[in-house]
């Protein structure tokens, strides 16, 4: 601040307000335009005077929300104190889509298989026709079981299958969703206003429609050691849904529980993975199911689980936590949403059944157990999903 | 000069709410700024009074409308008295069918609901808008737009403009997430628990006859409660509740009633699952590390 020239103080304060709000972005702040003159505003007035009064006033423009809130305060000390005022301050945690890109390097080599993703999704879009027709030409690879999967093409074709299975889970649920919105509620003000060229008598009426919430879908992905081999496919598969779902959420649990949606929403699916390695320390240890189930009723839960909601559980069932916790958490968000399906990559194998200690605890509260070990078992949900 | 938002600070106590330091910027911001504010903090930490105490310190009309699912323009901005409609279009019946209708179109026949009293004032008022979570998302585009540029189509009518611009205040609960869109137009202040002192003078300013000591022991028991792992965290109404309950059985210290003070939490502890949890020991545990 010392070194800001005298004869124009205030083109030094603006370029440090700019620089205050470009650290910000790279923080995962919304920032724009209209906030940043704001902000010029605050600074030129009484509260640019003292650094403790221009902490709270900036603090309320420019945060959005509650973890920026959190954050306000770190940024603020390590920007404004002058101590790494040029480079970037990128507190712990932090990273959305929209600043930080920096790893653009190596996006050039996969570019084939991208392509090749866009395309089969851009197949898919076309609605009413076809929508299945990935699924049955690939047959052969929709039987595979996931653990023989190895080759990169066959998994990049299984990710393009499971993207466009969740796209036309959507399409069931959506046409759903339009064939029952009729309701008998009168709409008076459309009424009135046709009746008045029948002199007054309201002969033609006006009915007003029930909206229906579009069903979600929550999934809960176990990314545990003993789900390894199926964990990458299904984090692709949860993308597919979070992309594709009008109101769609993912998690992934080990020992503790990840929201992974803002991740996952990237639309490029390398990008996402890339970003979610960063969070996902601990992936491939052991699992505490119903931990990571009693942080999710806890605070997830009223958030985003309303009545039409179907909760998805892919995990093996391992767990290494109590069996009574995981039963009382279970039974809790039974009573919370409209369906749990429990998703179980071992049913698909051979002479396989529900001995886990936590798979049996957890049984009772289930609506659909069903097997996930190959992208035709996925299949087979879908009108099981469509009846949500 | 003084930092103008010790003055607001000021104002909100003098009425019975005692802010943070935040708040208060915050307050003050919305005014000079012209931006609405959005308060989001768990349920009990006193949003919506914020909203009630900031009208009493200007003495301004407040305007509150309540969000919930379904809520649409016709509950929250206008609506036309349609028994009234039907009866002067009987009356006029054999006139002209342009005049009816502009007669019946007219502003005798309108109702206003919130949306439309507030940008209708003589004095600017304060426009309370709570648990903006619960409407749905078409809503919450049309409000954008509506605080945007404070003006109203109506069809029949025309474009009525704001005659005053009023002070927005909107809470949120969080049980949905907001659009950015909206949380970019607002301020925004995150509402915390108060601390054992802020507490404590929110009793005092609430119970003036409260004795000092019982009412920080008070504001420490309720925040030793909001440590333990509650499904419900007890809020600041359920903590004035309570310091009333205990300031009417005249109680010099709260350990002194040990059996009181467990038999009283009932004021504080709202679900049964944390009712017991909180057992005889704990609470006699907690009683311990109160000063």
């Amino acid at each position: 601040m010392s070194a800001a020239p005298k004869s124009d103080p205030g083109r030094a304060a603006r370029e440090k307000l700019g620089g205050f709000a470009r650290v910000l972005r790279q923080n995962g702040f919304a920032i724009g335009l209209g906030e940043t003159r704001d902000g010029l505003k605050i600074l030129a007035g009484p509260c640019g005077e003292r650094r403790a009064s221009l902490r709270p006033a900036l603090r309320a423009l420019f945060c959005g929300r509650q973890s920026d809130w959190r954050k306000f305060d770190e940024i603020f000390d390590a920007y404004w104190s002058g101590r790494g005022m040029k480079k970037a301050v990128v507190a712990s945690g932090a990273g959305r889509p929209a600043g930080s890109r920096p790893r653009g390097g190596r996006s050039g080599a996969p570019q084939g298989a991208a392509g090749q993703a866009e395309a089969a999704e851009g197949e898919a879009a076309a609605p009413g026709r076809g929508e299945r027709r990935g699924a049955t030409s690939r047959e052969t690879l929709a039987q595979q079981d996931f653990r023989h999967l190895t080759e990169p093409d066959q998994l990049a074709a299984a990710h393009a299958l499971a993207a466009q299975l969740a796209r036309s889970m959507r399409a069931r649920l959506t046409r759903r969703m339009r064939a029952r919105r009729a309701g008998p509620k009168l709409d008076l003000r459309r009424t009135i206003h046709k009746s008045i060229a029948h002199g007054g008598a309201p002969i033609e009426l006006v009915f007003r429609k029930r909206r229906d919430k579009p069903p979600r879908l929550v999934v809960l992905l176990d990314v545990s050691g003993s789900m390894n081999l199926y964990a990458a496919l299904f984090l692709r598969f949860i993308h597919g849904v979070l992309t594709h779902f009008r109101e769609a959420d993912g998690y992934v649990f080990h020992t503790r529980l990840v929201p992974v949606s803002d991740v996952l929403r990237e639309r490029d699916p390398r990008r996402a993975v890339e970003r979610l390695t960063l969070i996902s320390a601990g992936v491939g240890g052991g699992t505490r199911i119903g931990a990571s189930l009693a942080d999710f009723n806890r605070w997830h839960a009223r958030r985003v689980i309303h009545a039409r909601t179907c909760v998805m559980i892919v995990s093996d069932g391992y767990d290494t936590g109590a069996p009574e916790l995981l039963a009382a958490e279970m039974a809790s968000l039974r009573r919370r949403c409209r369906r749990i399906a429990w998703l179980n990559p071992m049913i698909g194998w051979r002479d396989y059944a529900p001995e886990a200690a936590g798979m049996r605890a957890a049984l009772p509260y289930v609506d659909l157990f069903a097997p996930a070990h190959n992208l035709a078992s996925l299949e087979a949900l879908e009108p099981y999903l469509a009846r949500i | 000069m003084p930092i103008p938002f010790e003055t607001i600070a000021a104002q909100l106590a003098g009425v019975g709410y005692i802010p943070d330091r935040g708040l208060a910027a915050a307050v003050w911001l919305m005014q000079t700024l012209s931006r609405p504010l959005l308060l989001e903090g768990e349920a009990g930490v006193g949003k919506t009074e914020v909203g009630r105490a900031l009208a009493r310190t200007r003495d301004a009309k407040l305007i509150r409308l309540q969000c919930y699912e379904g809520l649409d323009q016709s509950a929250a901005l206008y609506e036309w008295n349609y028994q009234r409609q039907l009866l002067a279009i009987k009356a006029r019946e054999g006139a002209d069918a342009q005049a009816v209708e502009e007669h019946v179109f007219s502003e005798k026949y309108l109702l206003e609901r919130p949306l439309l009293a507030a940008i209708r004032q003589e004095r600017p008022p304060v426009l309370l808008i709570d648990e903006i979570d619960r409407a749905d998302e078409e809503f919450e585009a049309f409000l954008l737009e509506l605080l945007a540029d404070f003006q109203v189509t109506i069809p029949e009518l025309g474009t009525i403009v704001a005659t005053t611009i009023p002070l927005v205040v909107l809470t949120s609960n969080g049980t949905r997430e907001l659009s950015d869109a909206l949380r970019r137009r607002c301020l925004y202040h995150y509402v915390d628990f108060p601390d054992i002192d802020r507490e404590a003078r929110i009793i005092l300013s609430h119970l003036p006859r409260i004795d000092v000591a019982l009412a920080t022991q008070i504001a420490q028991m309720v925040g030793l409660l909001r440590k333990e792992d509650l499904r419900k965290k007890p809020g600041v109404a359920e903590t004035l509740d309570w310091a009333a309950t205990l300031a009417g059985l005249d109680l010099r210290h709260l350990r002194d009633e040990p059996e009181l003070v467990h038999e009283t939490l009932a004021c504080v502890i709202k679900t049964a699952e944390d009712r017991s949890r909180l057992t005889r020991e704990v609470s006699s545990r907690l009683l311990g590390m109160v000063a």
